[in-house]
């Protein structure tokens, strides 16, 4: 129908506002240092593939380099600093990064495939924001409900993954800082870029050196900086494959260690929701950052009785997704972040059809070249397909039918992971009697996705533990 | 056990004067707690218990690793119907147990000053501040919602609000050396937020474990909430820390294995308590007893008209 009225005309954001380099160094105790090996990293654009940045391979010895800075920085400057004066800091962080958002957004939506308006809009403010709200916890420790005089752990070893990679690096540093550690940080191997950006902008605000060191590498750098026995704190988000690799590495040691890991939220439709309304935040809940979101409802559960009338309108809601250039303001889908992340989508959508789910996706042009994949919607779903129990971390939704309130939460909390829910229902009585039965750490009802500072963020059982956000979050970083 | 220490062991019984017709004291048979009930070991075994200078004092169930899987299964069983408990009716269940243990008093001080050797002056000293722990952990259960939750001021319409919630099934090492009111200590305060519990009581010192556990059953505690094992550390805790069933650990009295069940427990992700060097159980106890098995859970709903 929107058809027939008026064609969308490109509307693509300028890159100009970004200035590569074509080849990035460590950030460690304040400087841009090579590291100690030849290894090189290229990062491309998801979106065309093509080569956007060379970055450094950390080895264990520049890990270690970094440690020392870190533990130096801890010892003599950042851990004695009044809590205020770090706060300050932090404050003048948060201020950067709204000064220098737009350069941020563009540079994130290059490295990581995601929509303008997706980095414009959310990842880049909140960034700003969670260093704003810890900024103002720095001198008020006291009270957080942890003791009268909690003290920092020493240095963080922190590790992020690339679905968001700014906002991710925001929610390690952030409450880290605030309580007076220091960091090495380890960004993805495919989405570096906006970290080392953030090492200029600690530079711009005067950070002692070795208060934030960013490592760039791959999957040894990573392993290399969490197994690091002079670090007193691990901090990862990214899968539960890996989050279970770093417990074991973690365990039998002093270490404190907090995972955010994987999940397959359960999208909760009962038969009195406002359709709109749900149509639209099922769409959100899987299709946001092509699905490349931990808690992403990737499950639908809608109540039997309204399914008939609630799938057509939401494949006629997806018809309407923009898919293609992520810098093109109209574009609600981007691109698939990697070409492994791509294979691994596409291999988990082929089983869900040998194992005779039916899949559907609107009929879209996928540019060329990059890494695509059309919003797909399975349904004839049981809980035994793979589709419904594995998490595909890809614009891929899989809708499941129950009858009774008790089904639909036997269904939902049908998972070893318990990161996030949705619940959808007019009536309040309902919402909180579903909201307390589910076993998951984020229920957002009549709403999906929705991410704040001041709000604690982490899952339940295979999802990881720890908070992040919140009077909560600073609990990882504090000794009571 | 105290009035029969003096008929304890065939060998004193034999030599007691014939011309006395005295009452021949029966004896307790200390078995498991399991989903309410009191099974001996499926495995049929038991395994002497000595008091620390080496007087016999009971024969102990000899718990098997599907004596351990069986208990998670109850637990597992019981956590919807706890969890589901007010807060209010868990603190009134958990102030019944302190009455009931409060009555058992003078029982408790025996089977204390037995199994751990000391005078009965320090043996009393423990079952008071067992009893008065489990009041302590009674006045929590309504309590660590509000300490431990938060209102979250977000930028935006919507309502935030996060909420603690109990992990679910904890598997409890409990430590070796105080057997009454350190199992009370690592116990309460897992089951006070609604987790269900398997405990496995000290190894060397199991009895005083089992008579509480028959203090838990005629406190409205329901079955399964807390299971009690008896036996070798080493054989049973290897099979919990690796239950996928199983969402919490807590490493108290793992002694030297801890390093290798906590390594264990992270194949599932398991919530681990890291055991504490020399704690005191006398002194008050840290919230993190509480906090280390809780979940947060936070609610989002947009507000508007």
């Amino acid at each position: 129908m929107a058809d027939e009225i008026f064609e969308y005309a490109p509307a693509p954001e300028s890159r100009a506002v970004v200035s590569l380099r074509s080849s990035y160094d460590l950030f460690i105790d304040g400087e841009f240092t090579p590291a100690s090996g030849e290894e090189r990293i290229t990062t491309l654009n998801p979106a065309d593939e093509e080569p956007l940045a060379e970055v450094a391979v950390a080895s264990e010895a520049d890990i270690d380099r970094a440690v020392r800075a870190a533990r130096r920085a801890f010892e003599e400057v950042w851990g004695p600093m009044p809590g205020a004066e770090r706060g300050k800091y932090l404050f003048r962080i948060s201020r950067i990064i709204q000064e220098r958002a737009r350069e941020l957004a563009v540079l994130e939506t290059l490295d990581n495939g995601k929509p303008i308006k997706e980095t414009r809009d959310v990842d880049i403010p909140l960034a700003a924001a969670h260093f704003f709200y810890h900024a103002g916890w720095a001198d008020k420790l006291e009270h957080a409900g942890l003791g009268p005089a909690p003290r920092p752990l020493g240095v963080a070893a922190q590790v992020i993954p690339w679905n968001f990679p700014l906002l991710m690096l925001a929610w390690k540093i952030a409450p880290a800082l605030a309580t007076g550690n220091t960091v090495v940080l380890k960004p993805a191997e495919t989405t570096p870029l906006t970290a080392l950006l953030f090492a200029e902008i600690c530079q711009e605000a005067g950070l002692p050196p070795g208060v934030v060191n960013i490592v760039t590498g791959a999957a040894s750098t990573g392993r290399a900086l969490v197994a690091h026995p002079g670090t007193d704190k691990v901090a990862f988000t990214g899968s539960t494959a890996v989050g279970r690799e770093i417990a074991r590495t973690v365990a039998g040691t002093d270490r404190r260690l907090t995972l955010e890991l994987g999940g397959k939220g359960a999208n909760i439709v009962y038969d009195d929701a406002a359709i709109d309304q749900a149509v639209e935040g099922v769409v959100t809940g899987i299709f946001f950052n092509q699905g490349h979101v931990c808690c992403a409802g990737s499950r639908l559960l809608v109540q039997e009785s309204v399914a008939e009338e609630f799938l057509p309108r939401l494949r006629a809601r997806i018809e309407r997704l923009r898919v293609g250039d992520p810098l093109d303001k109209n574009t609600d889908v981007g691109a698939i972040n990697s070409a492994a992340q791509l294979a691994r989508i596409r291999d988990l959508a082929a089983t869900g059809e040998q194992e005779g789910a039916t899949a559907w996706s609107p009929a879209c042009d996928l540019p060329e070249r990059g890494y695509w994949f059309a919003p797909t919607v399975f349904t004839g779903v049981s809980q035994a397909h793979r589709v419904a129990r594995e998490e595909i971390f890809g614009p891929v939704l899989s809708v499941l039918t129950f009858r009774t309130p008790e089904e639909a939460v036997l269904k939902a909390n049908n998972t070893p992971y318990g990161l996030s829910a949705g619940v959808w229902t007019e009536k309040g009585s309902r919402m909180l009697w579903t909201a307390n039965r589910l076993r998951a750490g984020v229920v957002w009802s009549n709403t999906f996705n929705k991410f704040d500072p001041a709000s604690p963020f982490g899952g339940y059982k295979e999802s990881g533990y720890g908070r992040e956000g919140g009077r909560h979050g600073l609990e990882a970083y504090l000794d009571g | 056990m105290g009035k029969d220490d003096k008929t304890r062991g065939r060998a004193r019984a034999v030599r007691e004067p014939a011309a006395q017709p005295a009452r021949l004291v029966v004896r307790k048979t200390y078995k498991l707690y399991v989903k309410g009930a009191f099974p001996r070991s499926e495995s049929g075994r038991s395994y002497p218990v000595t008091s620390p200078d080496g007087r016999h004092l009971a024969n102990a169930a000899l718990a098997s690793r599907k004596d351990a899987r069986d208990a998670v299964v109850a637990a597992r069983a019981a956590f919807a119907g706890w969890v589901g408990r007010t807060a209010y009716n868990r603190g009134q269940i958990l102030y019944r147990v302190a009455e009931m243990l409060e009555g058992r008093r003078a029982q408790f001080v025996d089977e204390v000053a037995a199994a751990t050797g000391g005078d009965r002056r320090s043996a009393e000293t423990a079952v008071d501040a067992a009893v008065d722990r489990w009041v302590h952990y009674a006045g929590w259960s309504d309590k660590i919602a509000q300490v431990a939750g938060a209102a979250n001021p977000v930028s935006g319409p919507y309502f935030n609000l996060s909420t603690p919630e109990p992990s679910g099934v904890v598997a409890v090492l409990a430590p070796q050396d105080d057997p009454l009111l350190g199992f009370v200590s690592v116990v309460a305060p897992v089951i006070a937020t609604g987790n269900t519990a398997v405990v496995v009581a000290s190894e060397e010192r199991p009895l005083p474990a089992i008579t509480l556990a028959e203090v838990l059953a005629t406190s409205d505690l329901p079955g399964g909430v807390v299971n009690i094992l008896t036996g070798r550390t080493a054989e049973l805790a290897p099979t919990l820390a690796a239950h996928a069933d199983v969402n919490g650990l807590d490493l108290t009295g793992a002694g030297g294995l801890a390093a290798e069940l906590e390594q264990s427990a992270a194949a599932t992700l398991k919530r681990v308590m890291r055991p504490r060097p020399a704690p005191d159980w006398a002194a008050k106890p840290p919230i993190e007893r509480m906090t280390r098995f809780l979940e947060t859970k936070t609610v989002w709903h947009p507000i508007g008209v």
